[in-house]
């Protein structure tokens, strides 16, 4: 249990870490760099403390149910190989935080990077200790985002900016890609767990599915591991900050690809389709990085070359899937983690110093960096693969794996030969890193003075270096063990014999390492003088930039072709695509119910009622005349929507719906005031538009009838099938059964809303306050048309009225008019206030609810704005109804959460009576409570709504001051000079 | 009762669906008030036709007979779709009024129709 623990913890501490960092202030860089490291440190220690559990071959579990109902489980293990990795990325990692402390300028978001980085660890973590296919899919794209962010760090450089866009478009591509194949692959072994699906060889390997899904699960892992032709990302993401570059392309991202092709091998591979795509790409990306390494001129672009290539080498092993060939390519993942991350600091210090990383340009630092010197040419030479380093020592075993007969295939006979060549090329790019920065005459024209860095700064290089020495002297008594435990756990009881010993005596595999030396050095010798002219890349090879290709592909793919669709099946316009929508909807109904038989109905009169039909000739003709009207009499239209609203109305009542009869009339209302209040925004129209009368007009009016008239017979026809059918057993049945034993109310209605579906309440009433919101914002920026921002015609005739008599105030007429209005709906305040109690009050057992009270007390204060004008009323009331609406989401969420305090799910309702004096006996279920939440948002949302737009007449009358000032000055001006300049129009409110 | 209903809703939905083809945002708007109606209406009668009725409970519990009342499932959700459709309603009017504002033109597209 202990173990688990500390594996969950190994998991959080990055992620608590980079939450944490995030908070530190922009320039506390010690602070940030000291949590990081303690995260690392941390990280460390907990790995140690794991390590007992998992020595033996042993394996630590840790379930956490997520979905179980769908096999997904949020499973955390560690075994050996996932050990010697997570090793890997927290020391590393430290290292890294102790060098970027020293790297970054003070001028930078320091933090921000932590952050970042701690979260990229966390997610490479993540990678390495899912124990479940798709949690690991989940990190997968979690380092895809990370790094992006990493690379993307010095966001003011466009490279930087580009070059991070382009590994996420790959990688997260990828990442969908690998999604699909571990969808595949638990569908074809029935699980989703790591360990069955890894015990589930034979059965993946002969399924049909198996190369549809290798082929999806390769393209996850190349395109991470940079693998050709997918190579093309990494050398971009070069514009990332050294400690970056140093991070994700040592221990890190590029290496989650190799290892699940590593992780993945004895289970997925063994098959020629496996050894002919994976070690066939790896072998060429070996030899095209490496090749492509030797003629950059840029000092992080030649280690991103390698880096491809390296990882090639490790692609070609995992390919080549013999135990042995898992073993090295095991040892090659930590050795040229170690030896490219001190590289690439190596790198770092020395563009940080000397102000540049062109080769061209760099020349003879030894004498003036002698210690990061030596440092650079002892990883340069591990990276060459120099005897007495480690770097050889996993090249050898690579060597000695390529001899290992597979199947007699071409590939199989050429793979040696290839390994060799590729060999060659790193021999001459190291000794070309070596050669050219550090020896030869001083250097000329750099745009600093070289020198050594700060001891710090240097620290991080030596440690790595020293590990390089120390495993290429004494790899067995070192990394031996901890090897070890990775091989087990990853081949189990197929465990070759090895040996990690320097000698082996005169093998074919120290030949080929001795020709690899010999050449290189004369391939370097014969390049030397060449190379500094040569263009930025290998001859004819450097025409190809797959960054040319990635580019006009996504402009094709984001904008060619989107265009091109566009141009043939969309449209801007509304119209068209609201027709579209209507005739789906009308085609899919038809679809549906085609050749039903149920859909015959029987016309019966059963139970006609000579009344309701009257009403609903009224309704009817309301509706018909509202859709008449709209265009050129809109407030006939408004009085018909209302009438056919009321018709509605009063249906609910009549066919036993109380509650959404009230909630009906009291909305009715509101709306209309609403749509009053908009109207007077619209352009006048009076004379017809001349356009109608054309016959392509009377045309689309016509086909837009048949549609409408299709659209209605068609739902009056499944309206009527279905009532006239009888109904089945229902939930309605439970609700009936326990709305009152259950949650304590009889008004069943309310009782499903706040607490049987009281999750889709709060949800609803969340929307609710996010619409009143978004209404908000939209008006704040609300600009009239000009020919609105004029006073309305009424009121000009009424003030034309008041100026003309003599001795009679401006707004008299209005106040008059008004008089008696006014003083009945002010003094009717008080009373729907009450009645807005009284309808949430009642609601639990009677019709009403927080909806209805909200609506109707907001219409309280409607009433209010109607009967003085706004000033009158703020100056009297004050209304926060952005409050209202907090406050109601709030209570509403308490009162859910506080179930959680007595051990029940979210939103779970107590329902209990209480007797208070005089009163006597009240409800007080939480519902109650919930429902209040309900009613203040109401409130408050739809107060929002109408001061919202009733403002704005009040804005448009400053608006409208201001522009009188502006034209008076103006005219004085004009006065004062013939010659006057227009003003810029005045930015009102 | 059932036959006149059922009318009603295809006379609702089909004038709004008239209207919400229309070019001017009025029109829209008054056209999705009726479809709403409509809708409304639908899903309720989904519940089947009751008169005299109303889902509130008696409190002295006694065996309550599922018959006697009407669905209360629809009506519940009837009840938030008249809420939501209120507040859309309100959204729709104030983009109608800032897109007259910025286009100076009520129509849907924000721009005339060319000719």
């Amino acid at each position: 249990m202990i173990e688990q623990n500390l594996l969950a913890a190994l998991i959080l501490l990055p992620f608590a870490g980079s939450l944490l960092a995030a908070t530190v202030a922009a320039h506390a860089r010690n602070a940030a760099a000291w949590l990081s490291g303690t995260v690392m440190v941390a990280g460390l220690g907990l790995l140690a403390a794991l390590w007992p559990a998992i020595e033996d071959g042993g394996a630590v579990r840790a379930h956490f149910a997520w979905v179980p109902s769908m096999g997904l489980n949020i499973t955390f293990r560690i075994d050996g190989f996932a050990w010697l990795f997570m090793v890997l990325v927290m020391g590393i990692g430290l290292l890294i935080v102790l060098y970027a402390r020293y790297y970054l300028s003070p001028k930078d978001p320091v933090p921000r990077f932590y952050s970042f980085l701690l979260a990229f660890a966390g997610a490479m973590s993540g990678i390495l200790l899912s124990g479940n296919i798709i949690v690991l899919v989940v990190f997968w794209e979690m380092t895809s985002f990370f790094s992006f962010l990493l690379i993307g760090y010095w966001h003011h450089s466009a490279t930087a900016r580009d070059g991070a866009r382009m590994a996420l478009v790959v990688t997260g591509t990828g990442g969908l890609c690998l999604l699909a194949a571990m969808l595949i692959l638990g569908h074809i072994v029935g699980s989703y767990n790591l360990d069955r699906v890894l015990a589930a060889g034979d059965l993946i390997r002969e399924h049909p599915l198996y190369l549809p899904m290798l082929l999806l699960f390769l393209m996850g892992a190349f395109t991470k591991s940079a693998q050709f032709p997918f190579q093309f990302w990494l050398p971009n993401a070069m514009a990332a900050p050294t400690p970056v570059s140093a991070y994700l392309h040592s221990a890190t991202m590029v290496k989650a690809g190799v290892f699940l092709l590593v992780r993945f091998s004895p289970a997925l591979g063994g098959t020629t389709a496996w050894f002919w795509l994976v070690a066939g790409v790896g072998i060429t990306t070996m030899v095209v990085g490496a090749v492509i390494a030797l003629f950059r001129h840029d000092l992080k672009g030649l280690l991103a070359y390698s880096t491809i290539s390296h990882l090639g080498l490790i692609t070609a092993l995992a390919g080549i899937g013999s135990p042995f060939a898992i073993v090295a390519a095991m040892f090659h993942i930590v050795n040229h983690a170690v030896f490219k991350a001190s590289l690439f600091m190596a790198a770092g210090i020395i563009d940080h110093e000397s102000g540049t990383r062109d080769m061209r340009k760099l020349s003879g630092l030894w004498k003036l960096m002698p210690f990061t010197g030596t440092l650079a040419i002892i990883a340069a030479g591990s990276m060459g693969g120099v005897p007495l380093l480690n770097g050889f020592i996993s090249k050898e075993m690579f060597f000695a794996a390529t001899l290992d007969a597979q199947d007699g295939s071409s590939l199989d006979l050429a793979l040696p030969y290839l390994a060799t060549l590729g060999a060659v090329f790193s021999v001459a790019y190291s000794l070309r890193f070596i050669h050219t920065v550090f020896f030869g005459p001083p250097p000329v024209d750099l745009p600093k003075p070289p020198h050594e860095p700060v001891p710090w700064m240097r620290r991080p290089v030596e440690a790595l270096v020293l590990i390089c020495l120390v495993i290429g002297v004494l790899p067995a008594a070192t990394v031996g063990p901890y090897l070890h435990e990775a091989v087990v756990s990853v081949l189990h009881g197929d465990t070759p014999r090895y040996s990690l010993d320097l000698w082996h005596g005169f093998n074919t595999a120290l030949m080929m390492s001795l020709v690899a030396m010999a050449a290189g050095v004369a391939l370097y010798a014969a390049l030397a003088r060449r190379l500094p002219e040569g263009p930025e890349g290998p001859p004819f090879l450097h025409r190809i930039k797959g960054q040319k290709i990635f580019d006009r592909l996504l402009l094709l793919l984001s904008w060619k072709w989107p265009r091109v669709a566009h141009r043939i099946i969309g449209t801007e316009r509304l119209q068209p695509q609201l027709r579209l929508l209507v005739l789906l909807a009308f085609v899919g109904a038809g679809w549906v119910l085609w050749g039903v038989a149920r859909m015959v109905p029987v016309i019966t009169w059963d139970g006609f009622d000579p009344v309701f039909a009257m009403v609903w000739a009224v309704g009817a003709a309301c509706a018909i005349g509202a859709a008449w009207q709209a265009k050129y009499h809109r407030f006939a239209a408004l009085v018909l929507l209302g009438g056919a609203g009321l018709v509605t109305c009063v249906t609910f009542a009549w066919l036993s719906a109380p509650d959404l009869a009230v909630t009906q009339l009291l909305v009715e209302i509101v709306t209309t005031v609403l749509l009053l209040l908009g109207m007077r925004w619209l352009p006048k129209r009076r004379e017809e538009v001349a356009a109608d009368r054309l016959f392509m007009a009377q045309l689309r009016r016509g086909r837009d009838l048949v549609i409408a008239v299709g659209c209605g017979v068609g739902i009056a026809a499944i309206s009527y099938t279905v009532m006239s059918s009888p109904q089945g057993p229902t939930v309605a049945t439970w609700f009936l059964q326990n709305a009152y034993t259950e949650g304590g109310g009889t008004n069943v209605v309310n009782v499903i809303l706040v607490d049987f579906r009281a999750f889709d309440t709060y949800g609803e009433i969340a929307v609710l306050g996010i619409v009143a919101l978004t209404v908000y914002a939209l008006l704040r920026r609300f600009r009239p048309a000009s020919e609105s921002a004029g006073m309305p015609e009424q009121q000009v005739i009424q003030d034309a009225r008041d100026r003309a008599t003599e001795g009679r105030e401006l707004g008299r007429t209005l106040h008059d008019y008004m008089f008696v209005p006014a003083i009945l709906m002010q003094w009717m305040f008080p009373v729907t206030i009450t009645i807005a109690a009284y309808l949430f009050f009642r609601g639990h057992d009677l019709p009403g609810g927080g909806f209805a009270g909200g609506v109707a007390l907001a219409i309280g204060f409607l009433l209010q704005y109607i009967a003085a004008n706004v000033r009158w009323v703020e100056a009297r009331l004050r209304i926060l109804p952005i409050r209202w609406i907090g406050f109601g989401l709030l209570i509403a969420t308490a009162t859910g959460v506080g179930s959680w305090l007595f051990g029940y799910p979210f939103l779970t309702a107590h329902a209990q009576y209480i007797d208070l004096p005089l009163i006597g006996r009240v409800p007080a279920a939480s519902a109650l409570l919930f429902d209040l939440g309900v009613f203040a948002l109401v409130v408050g949302a739809t107060i929002l709504f109408l001061i919202a737009i009733a403002h704005q007449s009040l804005r448009s009358a400053r608006v409208r001051a201001q522009e009188e000032a502006r034209l008076a000055e103006a005219e004085e001006a004009a006065a004062a000079s013939d010659a006057a300049a227009p003003r810029p129009a005045t930015e009102g409110v | 009762m059932e036959l006149v209903l059922s009318i009603a809703i295809g006379i609702l939905v089909g004038s709004g669906t008239w209207l919400i083809l229309r070019p001017r945002t009025f029109q829209v708007i008054v056209g999705l008030c009726l479809v709403s109606y409509g809708v409304n209406l639908f899903i309720f009668s989904m519940g089947r036709l009751l008169v005299g009725g109303a889902p509130v409970l008696s409190k002295d519990g006694t065996i309550i007979d599922p018959a006697a009342f009407p669905d209360p499932l629809p009506q519940a959700l009837v009840l938030t779709a008249i809420v939501i459709s209120f507040a859309t309603t309100a959204l729709f009017l104030v983009v109608l009024m800032a897109a007259r504002g910025f286009t100076g033109t009520d129509h849907v597209d924000g721009k005339e129709r060319d000719q």
